[in-house]
C-alpha cells in the first residue's frame, strides 16, 4: 500500500478548486434560494427546510462522491493510467485512494448544508445529526462506485455531461429537488434508487431514527451489484485512449 | 537443490504475435536479452516496436507467444517493481508539482533513487515546484525521464525516449543512461534514430513489418546488410561478365565507369584485378548503418500491409 499515492490522490482532488467550489457552492445557493422562502412549509411530512437540506446535501454529496472516480477519465486521456499500469501500484491502493478522496470531499458538502439548514431553523439533537450523517455516508457508497465505473468507461471529453447527467437524474428521481413522486408506480420506482434513501436520511433521522429495512436493502443491493462491475471495468481499462 | 537468481534469467520473448484488427503489428518475434545488456529496437514507424515494448511491459497481451522477464511473467515482474518504463505518449497527471510527481513515482518502487538526486541529474531541480501542467514540451520530456529514472528498476524499457528532444537534450539523456547501464541495469529502448542505436546500444534488433530482420552488434548488422559498392574505371567491358564475378550481385555502367553492388567486396575485388588488369580508379565504399537499415527494412516492400496507428 503506497501511502504516498493515497495522500497525493486526496491532495489532487482538493486542488481541483473549480470542481470543489461548484460542488460546495451549487447546492448551497439552491438551498438558500428555495428554502428561505418556504421556511414554514412541509414536504413529505417533515419541515421543508429539513427536507430540502437533506435533498441538497445528498445532491452535493453525490457530485462529491462521483467526481474523484470520474477524474480517472481525464487521467486516462492524459496517458497517466497507462503509466500507472506499468508501476507496481496495486488496484487496491488505487481504489482506497479514490474512495477516501470521494468521502473527504463529500463530508464538507454535508457540513456546509447542515450549517445552512441550521441557519434556516432546522433543529435536531446531536444523535439525529449524527444519525443523518451516517445514513448519508452509507447511502453514498453506490455513487462512489458509479464514479469509478464512469471514470473507467467514459472518454475524457464526455466526462462532464456523463457526471452531470448521472447526478442530476438520480437527484431528480430521488427527490433531492422536491418530492415530486408521492404515489403510484413512480413512487415504487423511485424507492428503488439509492438517491431516494439519501434524501430520506433527514426524515429517517427525525422520525424513525433509521431507514426502514427497504432502504438498507436498496442501498446494499446497488453496492453489491456495482462492486463487481467496478472490478470488471477496472480490469478492462488498459488506459488506452 | 540449486537456487537460481531469477534476475539472471534476463528477458525471453518467444513467438510473440499481435494483431489489431486486420493489421498484423507483430508477426512472430523471438528475443532473448541478457541481464545488463543495452538493446536498441530499431525500425521504421509502424514496424511493431511499440507493440513489442507493450508486450514486454505486460500492457498488451500477445495473441500468441510468451514473455518472461527475470523468470516471471511480464505482469508479475512489473508488480514486483523490477521493471520501469517510459512510454512514448502520455503527460503527467494534473494538480501535482514536479517534485511531487517524482516522489509519487519513487513511492511505487522497492528501491527508488533519491528524488533530489534525480531532479539534479536530469537538470529539473529548478522546476521542482512547478505544476506538471505548466511545463514546455522539452521540460515535460525531462520530467518524464526523471520519473523513469527515479524508479531505479532492474529493467528499464524506453519507447522512443528522445523523440522531440533537441540535440543537446538527447546528448544529456544518453549520458545519464550510460551511467544507468554502467550500474548493470538492463535497458531496452525503441528508436528510429540510427545514430542513437549505433552510439548507445550493445546490440541492435532491427524490426521491420512486425518481424526481426537482423539482430546483432552494429558491425554485424552492417555486415549482414553487406551492401558495399565498388566503383572503377573500366571502359568497354561486358557488364554480364562483371556481374558473374564472385561476390557481385549487380553491375551498372556510367560512361567509362562501372558500379558493382557486392555482397562480398573482398572476393569481387580480387577477381576484378585478376580478370581485368586494365582496371583503374578502384574504390570500395558503403556499409554505413543507414544503408544497412534501408536495405534490411526495405525488402518485400510491396507486401507491406496497410499500417494502422499502432507501431
Amino acid at each position: 500500500m503506497s501511502a504516498t499515492h493515497v495522500r497525493y490522490e486526496i491532495l489532487r482532488t482538493f486542488r481541483n478548486r473549480v470542481t470543489l467550489g461548484v460542488t460546495l457552492a451549487l447546492p448551497l445557493v439552491l438551498y438558500y434560494s428555495i428554502a428561505s422562502g418556504n421556511r414554514h412549509a412541509t414536504s413529505s411530512g417533515i419541515p421543508f427546510p429539513l427536507y430540502f437540506m437533506t435533498g441538497m446535501a445528498a445532491y452535493g454529496a453525490m457530485f462529491a462522491a462521483v467526481s474523484p472516480g470520474a477524474h480517472l477519465a481525464l487521467d486516462r486521456s492524459r496517458g497517466w493510467i497507462r503509466q500507472l499500469r506499468i508501476t507496481p501500484l496495486r488496484a487496491r491502493t488505487e481504489t482506497v485512494a479514490k474512495v477516501l478522496a470521494a468521502y473527504l470531499v463529500a463530508l464538507p458538502t454535508l457540513v456546509v448544508l447542515f450549517l445552512a439548514g441550521a441557519s434556516l431553523g432546522v433543529r435536531l439533537d446531536a444523535a439525529q445529526w449524527l444519525e443523518m450523517t451516517g445514513l448519508l455516508l452509507v447511502g453514498l457508497a453506490p455513487f462512489v462506485l458509479m464514479g469509478q465505473i464512469l471514470g473507467h468507461v467514459v472518454a475524457g471529453d464526455a466526462l462532464v455531461p456523463a457526471v452531470g447527467g448521472l447526478v442530476i437524474l438520480f437527484a431528480l428521481f430521488g427527490g433531492a429537488y422536491g418530492a415530486f413522486f408521492n404515489s403510484g408506480t413512480m413512487l415504487t420506482f423511485v424507492k428503488l434508487l439509492p438517491s431516494f434513501w439519501l434524501v430520506q436520511a433527514g426524515k429517517a433521522a427525525l422520525l424513525l431514527g433509521d431507514w426502514p429495512a427497504e432502504g438498507w436493502i436498496v442501498v446494499a443491493c446497488w453496492t453489491a451489484a456495482l462492486i463487481p462491475l467496478a472490478v470488471l471495468v477496472y480490469q478492462h481499462d488498459t488506459g488506452n485512449v | 537443490m540449486a537456487v537460481v537468481d531469477p534476475r539472471n534469467a534476463g528477458i525471453r520473448a518467444t513467438g510473440l504475435t499481435k494483431s489489431y484488427g486486420s493489421v498484423r503489428a507483430v508477426r512472430g518475434i523471438d528475443l532473448e536479452i541478457a541481464p545488463g545488456e543495452t538493446v536498441a529496437l530499431l525500425g521504421p514507424n509502424g514496424a511493431g516496436k511499440t507493440t513489442t515494448i507493450e508486450m514486454l511491459l505486460g500492457l498488451t497481451h500477445p495473441d500468441a507467444g510468451t514473455v518472461a522477464v527475470f523468470g516471471a511473467s511480464a505482469e508479475s515482474a512489473v508488480r514486483s517493481g523490477w521493471v520501469g518504463g517510459m512510454l512514448q505518449t502520455g503527460s503527467p497527471p494534473d494538480h501535482l508539482r514536479v517534485r511531487e510527481l517524482v516522489s509519487l513515482m519513487a513511492s511505487y518502487y522497492p528501491h527508488p533513487r533519491r528524488v533530489e538526486d534525480v531532479l539534479r541529474i536530469i537538470g529539473v531541480s529548478d522546476l521542482a515546484e512547478r505544476w506538471t501542467t505548466k511545463l514546455s514540451g522539452g521540460q515535460a520530456q525531462r520530467v518524464r525521464f526523471a520519473t523513469a529514472l527515479v524508479a531505479n528498476p532492474d529493467l528499464l524499457v524506453l519507447d522512443e525516449p528522445t523523440a522531440g528532444v533537441d540535440v543537446e537534450g538527447r546528448h544529456e539523456f544518453w549520458e545519464v543512461m550510460r551511467g544507468v547501464a554502467a550500474e548493470g541495469k538492463t535497458i531496452v529502448f525503441a528508436t528510429h534514430y540510427l545514430e542513437e542505436a549505433d552510439a548507445f546500444a550493445d546490440r541492435i534488433v532491427l524490426i521491420a513489418r512486425g518481424s526481426i530482420v537482423a539482430d546483432g552488434s552494429v558491425t554485424e548488422i552492417k555486415a549482414k546488410a553487406g551492401s558495399r559498392t565498388v566503383r572503377a574505371t573500366l571502359p568497354g567491358v561486358d557488364l554480364a561478365s562483371l556481374a558473374a564475378l564472385p561476390g557481385v550481385v549487380g553491375a551498372e555502367r556510367h560512361g567509362d565507369a562501372v558500379v558493382l553492388s557486392c555482397t562480398d567486396a573482398d572476393a569481387a575485388l580480387a577477381c576484378l584485378f585478376a580478370k581485368f588488369p586494365e582496371v583503374r580508379h578502384v574504390e570500395a565504399s558503403g556499409g554505413s548503418l543507414e544503408e544497412a537499415f534501408l536495405e534490411l527494412t526495405a525488402e518485400e516492400d510491396s507486401t507491406r500491409p496497410a499500417e494502422g496507428d499502432k507501431s
